[in-house]
């Protein structure tokens, strides 16, 4: 049995004047541990396959299933990071670490270790009294990432979360993620439209197409780079022809007279 | 001379510059007051100005002592100030109690709508008469007034910023399974009171309105039967006496407002 299972979703969003067809016929398996990339360009419903698998939206066709469980938010198995860090600004650091801990009403004390002890392994040490607006961007992102590791996920959903940073902070970042959901094993899935990025961090890459959202191509990153770091991945020279072919791929989906 | 210690000269500098800036606006301020009540009594006592009509600051000084003097004073103040207090927190509360439920259920906030909008434009010491009969001429009507003036507008504005908070900030509540009342409590409250304070600090000055209006129309004491009593009888002194007093406490529950707004909002 897969580990997370998607099977033939299709999902439309209605309103008074008119009906959206935002994904069609989407179906794919991930494995657990497997780190998978949704990339393609926007407007090809890869934050609502994320919200869909979340179970904060209900698609109008199809399954959903995390270990042979239909998903719902209720059981905490699903962390999701958003593209910008949505740290509650009037919580200190630590009420904001503890915020899931506190939602699902676990508040224990070595699941509070663990989110301190989590923090510290971010490179974040004695920020727990401050206010989310002391700290600049990157760290804000990693005490993001520590909100939604403490609770423990099965599965962990990163929505273009680095989007926002600067190309250096971004860097350090994918890197910090990648080591850091490694060495706990956690299966993820990360939505991008960095192609660099979905080749630095993910083991599988799935090209999305607009109009209605569905699977264009999926693309297995060869051995050698899935075992490097995003950083070192980014210089070798596998890199380049993985990002060669899925460029191509993106070109033919994106008309290039939109220039 | 060595760059730190330069440093440090031009900070003391600079703090010494902001002091002297403090001292001038205080100064500025002093001097605004003095002209205005210095002119006042000069004018009223060479008759520019119809003492009789305009009173006089030492006038409204003797009848002031009079009245503390007499314990006359004390009695209208705090029966004015109770009932707008009262008010005041009643209207706040009332109005975000109503926001909150209104936020609750999408589909009672599309019923209540219009009423809303009809409520809001209504001038509501209108209503006073209506609430005087049906409450009876008492601390009670006057009370109501108070709040009625406020809990409209408190409801429409507070329930405007429920409805803008960020929906991420809902996203990553749900994504840990939150409850529309964890949502409500962790994230749509907090982020309201910066406006929560903000109509707080508009309803001062409705409260007064309501409860003056209402004194005008029943009370046999109070700050506001002060000034109608002091019209009627042409004691315009009196009336001066009062509307003072309801400025010093009006600008004091100003201020309780802003010392509640800097511990609620802590991250600023």
């Amino acid at each position: 049995m897969e580990f997370l299972k998607i099977d033939d979703i299709h999902h439309t969003y209605f309103t008074k004047t008119s009906a959206v067809t935002a994904l069609s016929d989407v179906s794919l398996d991930v494995a657990e541990g497997e780190f998978v990339s949704f990339l393609g360009p926007s407007g090809c419903g890869k934050t609502t396959l994320l919200s869909i698998i979340a179970g904060l939206i209900k698609p109008t066709e199809g399954l959903v299933e995390l270990e042979g469980k239909k998903v719902g938010t209720k059981d905490n198995e699903i962390g999701y990071m958003l593209q910008q860090d949505y740290l509650f600004p009037w919580k200190t650091i630590e009420e904001n670490i503890l915020l899931g801990l506190k939602i699902s009403g676990s508040l224990e004390k070595d699941k509070i270790q663990y989110a301190h002890d989590l923090l510290e392994k971010m490179g974040l040490q004695s920020v727990e009294p401050l206010y989310p607006k002391q700290l600049s961007g990157g760290m804000r992102q990693r005490v993001a990432l520590v909100r939604t590791l403490a609770t423990e996920p099965k599965l962990l959903m990163l929505d273009e979360p680095f989007s926002a940073l600067d190309y250096q902070t971004k860097l350090n970042l994918e890197n910090l993620v990648s080591n850091t959901l490694k060495s706990f094993g956690k299966t993820a899935i990360l939505v991008t439209h960095d192609i660099g990025e979905a080749i630095a961090m993910s083991d599988r890459v799935y090209l999305f197409s607009p109009g209605p959202g569905h699977i264009h191509k999926m693309f297995h990153i060869p051995k050698e780079l899935r075992d490097l770091t995003p950083f070192h991945t980014r210089n070798h020279e596998a890199y380049t022809d993985i990002f060669q072919s899925i460029w191509k791929e993106l070109e033919s989906i994106e008309p290039e007279d939109k220039y | 001379m060595s760059l730190k210690t330069n440093t440090e000269l031009l900070h003391q500098q600079f703090i010494h510059s902001l002091n002297r800036e403090k001292r001038w606006v205080r100064f500025y301020q002093f001097l605004i007051f003095i002209v205005i009540f210095a002119g006042w009594e000069i004018a009223s006592r060479l008759q520019w100005i119809d003492p009789l009509i305009f009173s006089a600051p030492s006038k409204v000084w003797n009848l002031l002592i009079v009245k503390i003097q007499d314990g006359s004073l004390w009695l209208d103040l705090s029966f004015t100030l109770s009932e707008t207090v009262l008010g005041f927190i009643l209207g706040t509360l009332l109005g975000t109690l109503l926001a909150a439920l209104l936020w609750w259920s999408p589909f009672l906030s599309k019923i209540l709508d219009p009423y809303l909008v009809i409520l809001n434009s209504m001038p509501k010491v209108a209503l006073g008469p209506i609430l005087i009969v049906a409450l009876g001429p008492s601390f009670t009507s006057i009370v109501a007034m108070g709040a009625i003036i406020s809990v409209i507008i408190t409801t429409i504005v507070v329930y405007t910023s429920f409805r803008e908070v960020d929906p991420n900030y809902i996203k990553v509540l749900q994504t840990f399974g939150g409850t529309r009342y964890q949502i409500f409590k962790e994230a749509i409250l907090p982020s309201s009171f910066p406006v929560i304070i903000s109509t707080l600090k508009v309803n001062v000055g409705l409260s007064w309105v309501g409860v003056i209006v209402g004194e005008f129309l029943v009370a046999s004491k109070g700050l506001g039967y002060m000034i109608i009593y002091g019209f009627q009888v042409f004691n315009f002194t009196l009336v001066m006496l009062s509307l003072l007093i309801i400025a010093v406490l009006a600008t004091i529950m100003y201020q309780v407002v802003e010392l509640i707004e800097k511990k609620l909002i802590k991250n600023n």
